[in-house]
């Protein structure tokens, strides 16, 4: 910075560690093996548990006969439904799960009845010796079926088996479809995918019969909502209940709802008073599944000749699986995605979700995105042709801006959402490519958005979404507490660069402390794409706080105004004149001194979602976070295999915190659209049967399946947020099915509208179309170029 | 049932009771509390519990401890000596080819096991030689960086890294 100028860095946005690609603060421990995992923890007089899982979907309990399981040697307990037969769920909205099987099975895997004893080889064995009667009941594994089947419910209460309606309309919809230039409308299918993190879910109850408190160490990514949900479901008195997040070895929303695990090994460890393991095998963990909602959505697109787009009618219908769960969240988060990122004024969403007799979906990175996007940027692309303009054109012109106020009244308060489309289009030269490659030979562009903070809390509605207190001294440094979790995607380091920021000292010198609720204060959680924004703020808020303490026994000494003190290499200087200058921890030694540690606390809460509507406390959002893309790909003509060349990516995420971490959120979160758009989806049959509970047959992508990247961070700065960043966990994963389906079309014509793209789903749909699709081979740039069709 | 089994793991020797049935996963994770080898599946499929046999790799899941006797194992916990990284745990560390971390050891053993039989491994050869170890966070990218700077000579003198920006 330039001596002589009175900015702080923060003004003119040059800082020393926001903006450095650091490594991992965990990441030594990582590379040794050293990192704990749940499963990893062993307690003194461990016991374990494993749970009798149901070999039927769908029907009625006759008999759990666990009595030779209880006489079994080693075996400690065993525990049945209908002790604990009080419901849970995400929040107190639509309870619907327990721990075990009461009355009745509802999915596949489900659990009757759990054991736990003095090994898990023991458990295992005493598992063989439970007597299971079940009454089986038709299986509803089809969202239509069961949305029609009057007299099979799922649950009793849920009339059609319909868990959550939601509609939405904005402006006047049938109006201007009626007076578009052209109409697009598809229909389009995404399939039901699980987070296939690497981790199974593990947990690790612990009961203190002594001072009557829990300590639960599970993989979770929100601590404090745990806390309630096992409170509530279990009957002990929250401050009773402590949860420590070990290292979450993957999360990608999987892992935000309690699983019913840690409930079992809760109540099992308070009946023995001994600590309790529970982890799941991967089959279980798939029965649990908890990923992404499989979706039919039907959507109708407007647009005048000059491609300004009029009008979105979006109905949906999803597959919600046995259970309540995060089901009504991702209901509205479709619709409120639906109002970005083009400035679409008139929007009408109808969306219902339905109970099936299978593994219940949740959340799954870019929750709701990717049903929203693959259809949505599926309809540019169409209208794109229709209309004779470039699909890089067309979205550039409805593309959102700072500024843009959503018809639902939700403020983008940030964007450079075309700086994005530019990016990609420049680099992989799309105008000369698109509709003049060979024939099998295919490029397809998709964009999206995430939101970026969260608006809503799931409890204490009127607390702080994320608070950090800070302590600084000459014994332990800077010690950040903060209740944030670290999944994978860095928070603990972003975290660390944030508060190192602010005081002006080393990366070693800050301790953070998170993942656990005594230690650290509450806080939302890792979900909805945050933590950087949101935790971010509050960790900065208490920096700024303890810094100011600071500041005034440095100003008093050098004899400066506080306000033009800065802090860089652990020295506080003034900005004006580098020569008056103090140590940075001599300074906290002098406040030490007179008035003992230094605390700082900060917090954060998102603007209160306005408007009148329904669903409006579901989606609007302090920060967006944008990304557009580019696939290239290769599609053979002969089996319909899809290859996926090149794959380009620009990335609108604010100020990049740490680039590499950034790099990694989005060849991640590609890659994991890419699992969807290509291989990934659970199988169910007939019967509810999950017929892929594992990972040979449920395939994730290997090192074989990924293009090469090509990925930018375009040059943003959100005035909005702490140190400028925001989102991009999620953003990426959005648009990849459709970028994929639209590059498929551009090589042979063919509009697959269903994932996984199987090569079997493009054979057929090539020789479906035969005529067309020959008709295409000579005529491909005619047929993209095709007249604007009048309605 | 249970028998005695003699094994070498990081250089020293263990004397351990295991059953017929168990693996090189359960001794070294349940019976000497080196919990650096992780297990995404105990069926083959995921390559987290990838450890290293007589310099080569292989899945600990699936691999039963009473046939390894007089076999020379390495774990992850191995490969740290005094505090020296090695040069594939460095490159990974500093290229960020790590996010969670529970595909990490495996990696690291793969790799390692990749450069043992083929120390020059052009982009091909590394996607194949990894192709057994799943991450479902990284998108593999960064992973690639890594083994190619180490491939390249970038970490040859690898010395303690710093954590963080100093
Ligand atoms: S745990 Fe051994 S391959 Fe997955
Ligand atoms: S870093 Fe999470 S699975 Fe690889």
């Amino acid at each position: 910075m330039d001596q002589d100028s009175a900015y702080t860095r923060e003004q003119v946005r040059e800082f020393e560690i926001v903006g450095q690609s650091v490594p991992r603060v965990e990441g030594y421990d990582k590379v040794t093996g050293r990192a704990e995992y749940t499963d990893d923890i062993d307690l003194h007089g461990m016991t374990y548990a494993k749970v009798y899982c149901s070999p039927v979907a769908h029907g009625i309990i006759k008999k759990v006969d666990v009595s030779k399981a209880k006489e079994y040697p080693g075996v400690l307990d065993v525990i049945v439904g209908e002790e604990h037969p009080k419901k849970y769920s995400v929040n107190d909205l639509l309870p619907t799960e327990t721990p075990l099987a009461v009355d009745k099975v509802r999915y596949f895997g489900e659990g009757l009845a759990a054991v736990v004893a003095i090994s898990e080889q023991i458990a295992a064995e005493a598992l063989a010796l439970i007597d299971v009667e079940i009454e089986e009941l038709p299986a509803l594994v089809n969202a239509h079926d069961s949305e029609a089947s009057a007299d099979n419910l799922i649950h009793d209460f849920a009339k059609n088996n319909t868990n959550h309606t939601a509609e939405q309309h904005f402006g006047d919809v049938d109006d201007a479809l009626a007076k578009s230039d052209v109409v697009v409308e598809e229909t389009f299918y995404t399939s039901m995918v699980n987070g296939g993190f690497i981790e199974t879910q593990s947990v690790v109850a612990d009961y203190d019969p002594g001072k009557r408190k829990l300590t639960v160490y599970n993989c979770n990514q929100l601590a404090h909502t745990l806390q309630h949900t096992i409170a509530r479901t279990i009957d002990m008195p929250l401050d009773d209940i402590r949860v420590i997040i070990p290292n979450v070895g993957g999360g990608f929303g999987g892992k935000t709802e309690a699983t019913p695990s840690v409930l079992i090994a809760s109540i099992m460890s308070r009946k023995i008073g001994r600590p309790v393991k529970l982890t799941y095998d991967r089959d279980e963990s798939i029965y649990q599944n908890k990923g992404r909602h499989a979706c039919h959505l039907s959507l109708k697109l407007g647009f005048n000749k000059d491609g300004t787009i009029q009008a979105l009618d979006l109905s949906i219908l999803l597959d919600g699986g046995a259970h309540s769960g995060w089901g009504f969240v991702v209901l509205w988060f479709i619709a409120a995605l639906t109002h970005l990122p083009y400035k679409v004024r008139n929007i009408r969403y109808e969306g219902r979700r339905v109970y099936t007799n299978k593994p219940t979906p949740g959340a799954q990175r870019s929750f709701g995105g990717v049903q929203a996007r693959t259809a949505v940027e599926s309809c540019f692309d169409m209208a794109a042709v229709e209309l004779g303009i470039n699909p890089y054109e067309l979205r550039m012109i409805n593309a959102v801006e700072t500024g843009y106020k959503c018809p639902s009244v939700v403020e983008v308060r940030h964007s450079e959402f075309k700086k994005c489309l530019e990016s990609v289009a420049t680099r992989s030269d799309f105008a000369n490519k698109w509709g003049k490659l060979p024939r099998g030979k295919g490029i397809g562009f998709a964009a999206g958005h995430y939101s970026s903070g969260g608006a809503f809390l799931l409890y204490n509605s009127s607390r702080a979404h994320s608070t950090a207190n800070i302590r600084v001294d000459t014994e332990a440094g800077a010690t950040v507490f903060c209740g944030v979790t670290d999944i994978g995607q860095g928070s603990t380091t972003v975290m660390t660069q944030i508060a190192c920021e602010v005081f002006g000292i080393p990366m070693r010198k800050v301790n953070f402390i998170c993942q656990d609720t005594m230690l650290a204060p509450m806080d939302n959680g890792t979900m909805d794409s945050r933590a950087t924004y949101g935790a971010g703020h509050a960790v900065k808020n208490a920096a700024l706080d303890a810094r100011s303490k600071i500041f005034d026994v440095a100003a008093a000494h050098l004899g400066v105004r506080a306000e033009q003190l800065q802090c860089k290499d652990e020295l506080i200087s003034s900005i004006y004149d580098d020569n008056r200058f103090i140590n940075f921890w001599e300074a906290v030694r002098m406040y030490q001194e007179v008035q003992g540690t230094v605390f700082g606390t900060g917090d954060y809460t998102p603007p209160q979602p306005r408007g009148d509507y329904d669903g409006k406390i579901i989606g609007p959002s302090p920060a967006f976070g944008f990304t557009a893309q580019i696939a290239e790909v290769d599609v053979n003509l002969r089996t319909g295999q899809v290859k996926v060349l090149k794959y380009y990516e620009a990335t609108d995420c604010g100020k990049a915190v740490n680039p590499a971490s950034v790099e990694g959120q989005v060849e991640g979160g590609v890659v994991m659209g890419l699992g969807q758009a290509l291989i990934e989806e659970i199988v169910v049959d007939r019967n509810g049967r999950v017929l892929n509970p594992n990972l040979h047959d449920y395939k994730i992508p290997t090192t074989m399946d990924v293009p090469e990247f090509d990925s930018e961070i375009v040059d943003a700065y959100d005035p909005t947020s702490a140190y400028g960043g925001k989102e991009v966990g999620e953003a990426p994963t959005g648009p990849v099915c459709a970028a994929i389906m639209n590059a498929v079309y551009d090589a042979v014509g063919v509009r697959l509208t269903e994932v996984p793209i199987t090569p079997e789903k493009v054979f057929r749909a090539m020789r479906g179309q035969h005529s067309r699709g020959l008709e295409l081979e000579t005529t491909t740039i005619g047929f993209h170029n095709a007249k604007i069709r009048s309605v | 049932m249970k028998q005695v089994v003699h094994l070498n793991i990081n250089g020293s020797p263990y004397d351990v009771m295991v059953a017929p049935n168990a693996t090189i996963a359960d001794v070294v994770r349940r019976q000497l509390g080196m919990t650096g080898t992780k297990l995404g599946c105990e069926q083959g499929d995921c390559g987290a519990c990838t450890i290293l046999i007589d310099g080569k790799s292989h899945l600990s899941c699936i691999t039963l401890a009473v046939a390894s006797e007089g076999k020379e194992i390495v774990t992850i916990e191995g490969l740290e000596q005094n505090g020296k990284l090695d040069p594939i745990q460095q490159a990974i560390l500093e290229k960020q080819g790590v996010q969670c971390g529970i595909c990490t050891p495996g990696v690291i053993m793969s790799a390692k096991g990749l450069l043992n039989e083929n120390p020059k491994p052009n982009h091909e050869e590394i996607v194949v030689g990894m192709s057994g170890n799943l991450c479902r966070c990284t998108g593999y990218e960064k992973i690639f960086d890594a083994i190619e700077a180490v491939v390249e000579g970038e970490y040859d003198d690898a010395a303690t890294p710093q954590v963080g920006a100093e």
